[in-house]
């Protein structure tokens, strides 16, 4: 393109342009510059000098990382947090999406349909306080395991069931809301499978497995994929609320330490080199989920 | 094709049912348990254990003592403001960013949309961005709640796909008639695009209620604070004695802890879940659109 035609590009559609700048420089000022100080990572940032004129250290923030006595612990935990929320939360909204499309009273579906949404709509702050609230020595938990004979405890500051009250309530959240995706693939799989098959005299049971989960296998797997991607970017937000000290053993985990060490402790170089050292590992997750996700699905983000 | 049903399927729907009807209780006992503890006579709750599902005694002790709190009708004033605001703003950019993109003769398209494209998949992660907030003057400022999160790529992208199905025709004719690009865009492309922009305001309207960690890191200055860092004090931290000051007698302060909390779950939780059940079809839409264009 030669230089008279951008000037005269420019000139007939500035309103377009002028429209596209607040974005561009929304991406500039809140994206790419933020990505520049990454090289924070390669310093020994003094808030003072700024990234000129700090001085670089290479690798050591990342190699004081590998050697950090917690670094085994964080990656542990930001998997295990992940992979469980995953077994437990991948299937739940596929089973209930199954459920709900054999219900044949409409007015039934609908109800429980529109309830099931209610949790994604509860503030993640609110979640967090029904959570501390159950789950208190004296909290509905305990009240309840008391009745069946059992002790009365805080189980939120228990290491032990971190995970489990993590999973669990996430289940409850987001189990409705992400089984809308299901139940549009169903609502599109073909219904004279569905006569063929009762004619057959295949049962309602025999039916779901046979037809409709197979309808709806390559949103599965898509979604399956794409999910294994996000394995190690895991959201701190409910975590910071949920977790304590006391519960760091199987609680804190990658972002929670960034956040910790960035904004409580004041290690700015520290801090970006962790979450640069997650961020490009999560990055390279999602670059081949979705490689993978394209070859066997023929679907992919992009 | 009207059949029978056999006894096997008469076993199926029932224990179906009653599965579901678990999960829809399920979903939304731990609520009823709290608004039903929120009306709840305070001395009573205290003595309660286990799941309420009745109201036991019945005192609006609670509700009058959030309303006649001043830090927290303030925070409810600075959530509706930062929530108009940042929406307003997000709909706005996502319109006129996403008609723009979807012009088909933009120069530098591709190289544009990839520009946007890589902010999704990577950024500078939470101290950098901290910083340039910091850098900007942003911090314990009511635009921090609104600049930083003007503008979101994903919005960008579902506009601009909705805007590029409007027919160019349309856009055509109009030139002819002598009207220009920005009255193209109010009178052509949002009529045409309104429910995607609906379903934009929804999910921005809800994200911004109910987002915390961004107001937890620029705001110091309590007047400022939304309702969502009021919620962390009060139920998570355990911090209940702004909203206190009303009760005159401290003594009390343990009696009202349990049942001013319930009140404040219900008092900002509320109005989203009394709205959502009529819009649940643009969230649904939105699902959609995301799973296409993510």
């Amino acid at each position: 393109m030669k230089l008279t035609d951008i000037k005269k590009d420019f000139k007939e559609n500035k309103v377009i342009y002028l429209m596209l700048s607040p974005i561009i420089a929304y991406f500039i000022i809140f994206s790419y510059v933020p990505m520049s100080g990454l090289l924070m990572a390669f310093q020994d940032y003094s808030p003072a000098g700024g990234i000129f004129a700090s001085k670089w250290v290479g690798f050591k923030h990342f190699i004081d990382f590998f050697n950090n006595i917690y670094f085994s612990r964080l990656i542990r935990n930001t998997f295990l947090l992940s992979f469980y929320d995953m077994l437990f939360g991948f299937p739940a909204p596929i089973i209930f999406a199954l459920l709900l499309n054999e219900v044949r009273n409409k007015y039934f579906k609908k109800t429980i349909q529109t309830i099931s949404y209610m949790p994604f709509f509860i503030s993640m702050v609110v979640i967090a306080g029904i959570i501390v609230d159950f789950t208190g020595s004296n909290g509905v938990i305990s009240q309840i395991v008391s009745l069946f004979g059992g002790e009365k405890k805080n189980w939120l500051s228990k290491p032990e069931y971190f995970r489990a009250i993590f999973v669990s309530s996430n289940i409850w959240q987001n189990m409705g809301f992400n089984s809308i995706i299901y139940l549009a693939a169903i609502a599109g799989v073909d219904q004279e499978l569905y006569q063929a098959a009762s004619l057959d005299g295949a049962g309602r049971w025999k039916q779901m497995w046979h037809i409709t989960l197979p309808g709806i296998s390559s949103t599965i797997i898509t979604l399956l994929i794409l999910r294994t991607g996000s394995l190690l970017s895991v959201g701190s937000e409910k975590i910071l609320l949920l977790y304590s000290p006391l519960t760091y053993k199987t609680a804190d985990i990658i972002s929670t330490f960034v956040y910790r060490k960035g904004l409580q402790e004041f290690k700015y170089d520290f801090s970006t080199a962790v979450g640069l050292f997650n961020s490009v590992i999560s990055l390279s997750l999602i670059v081949f989920s979705n490689k993978m996700s394209r070859k066997f699905s023929e679907t992919s983000l992009f | 094709m009207k059949q029978k049903k056999s006894f096997g399927e008469i076993i199926f729907e029932i224990i179906n049912t009653i599965i579901l009807s678990m999960v829809g209780i399920a979903c939304v006992a731990p609520m009823v348990h709290v608004l039903f503890g929120s009306v709840s006579d305070p001395v009573a709750l205290t003595h309660h254990s286990g799941i309420i599902y009745k109201p036991l005694g019945f005192s609006m002790t609670g509700y009058q003592l959030i309303f006649q709190n001043a830090n927290f009708a303030r925070s409810y004033m600075n959530t509706i403001f930062y929530v108009v605001s940042a929406t307003s703003l997000n709909v706005l950019l996502a319109s006129i960013g996403g008609y723009a993109l979807s012009r088909k003769k933009l120069m530098w398209k591709n190289h544009i949309m990839f520009f946007i494209l890589l902010t999704i998949l990577f950024n500078g992660g939470l101290v950098p961005f901290y910083m340039v907030v910091k850098k900007l003057g942003l911090i314990d400022s009511r635009l921090a709640m609104i600049i930083p999160n003007a503008v979101s790529a994903f919005h960008l992208i579902i506009m601009r796909s909705a805007m590029s199905e409007v027919p160019d025709s349309m856009e055509e004719s109009a030139k002819m008639d002598g009207a220009g690009y920005l009255t193209i865009l109010y009178k052509i492309y949002i009529p045409l695009t309104k429910n995607t922009i609906a379903v934009i305001v929804l999910f921005s309207a809800v994200a911004h209620w109910n987002s915390w960690f961004h107001a937890s890191i620029f705001l110091k200055d309590r007047k400022l604070f939304p309702l969502q860092l009021i919620l962390r004090e009060i139920l998570i931290q355990d911090e209940t004695s702004y909203i206190m000051q009303g009760v005159g007698d401290f003594r009390m302060s343990d009696v009202y802890a349990q049942v001013i909390k319930y009140c404040t779950v219900i008092v900002s939780s509320l109005p989203l879940l009394c709205v959502y059940p009529f819009v649940q079809k643009y969230f649904e839409k939105g699902v959609m659109l995301g799973s296409i264009k993510g």
